[in-house]
């Protein structure tokens, strides 16, 4: 029973990513800051962009970032990886400030709905990344098809675990 | 609240959760090998790397056979390595993402401080 729970490994202020039952994925993180502001890098481009696909580690540029994050609103983000390009977009389905933004994937047939929560805990930040399939055919499809149609930062990962090298 | 994850995945996250067992995967990738040159490859005792062997073959990442008095390790071809792969990918992607926004909220902080001092 002394295995590491979510929340337990949370609060070190690590990331937690979990598959809960056939349709989801979460994923947590505790951060140093009052909701207000984890919220204020999540919402204004300028600092969304700054962090959201960091290159360095994943070696994908992000090249354009609109988002007008309020309820009813769109976003469009392109990314690049060596001369391809790929565009992920979709629509605000709820956007409270400083508690929770909620938004479809809409680039391929069956996306997710994300929604993400700044929940405070003595002066700290508890994130929540919610990722919602429609089925569980949907999300099997994307770990399935995760090979494919990821960019190649899982490369390497993939190699050392499929033995593939 | 109740938290329902599948055993397999909580295998699969135990198994993949050690560097050694990570590094054992990675070379039964290029060769399939024995306990023995495994133990001595990653230089720990027979018994530890038996272990390792054992949370690895229940997770599918590895299967065994034993031939006369030795036991050939080789990789797992069980569905369960795509999806663990897909979540730890995942966890690798958030990671480096969310040391990323660590430093942005450093300096947004740093600006907050700045700002009250100055005004």
């Amino acid at each position: 029973m002394d295995q590491q729970t979510g929340s337990h490994a949370a609060a070190q202020n690590r990331t937690v990513v979990e598959r809960k039952g056939d349709r989801e994925l979460v994923v947590t993180r505790v951060f140093d800051a009052l909701p207000s502001t984890v919220f204020a890098a999540w919402s204004r481009p300028e600092l969304f962009r700054q962090w959201w696909m960091p290159k360095s580690v994943t070696g994908v540029s992000l090249l354009s970032c609109d988002m007008d994050v309020r309820t009813g609103g769109k976003y469009s983000l392109e990314f690049g990886a060596g001369d391809q390009t790929m565009t992920f977009y979709g629509k605000y389905l709820e956007v409270i400030p400083n508690v929770r933004i909620v938004w479809t994937n809409d680039e391929g047939d069956e996306g997710a709905v994300t929604t993400v929560t700044f929940e405070e805990h003595g002066g700290k930040t508890l994130l929540t990344f919610h990722e919602l399939y429609p089925s569980r055919e949907a999300l099997e499809e994307a770990m399935t098809g995760s090979a494919a149609g990821l960019p190649e930062q899982m490369d390497q990962l993939e190699e050392l675990l499929s033995g593939k090298a | 609240m109740v938290q329902y994850v599948t055993p397999s995945l909580d295998l699969s996250f135990a198994a993949l959760s050690d560097a050694t067992r990570r590094g054992i995967i990675d070379h039964l990738g290029r060769a399939d090998a024995s306990i023995t040159s495994l133990a001595e490859k990653f230089r720990m005792t027979l018994t530890g790397m038996k272990k390792h062997v054992a949370v690895l073959e229940r997770a599918g990442f590895v299967m065994t056979e034993k031939v006369g008095r030795v036991r050939t390790c080789r990789l797992g071809q069980g569905g369960l390595a795509a999806e663990a792969e897909w979540i730890e990918a995942h966890r690798k992607l958030f990671e480096a993402r969310f040391d990323a926004l660590d430093q942005v909220i450093l300096e947004m902080k740093q600006e907050q401080d700045d700002g009250s001092a100055n005004g």
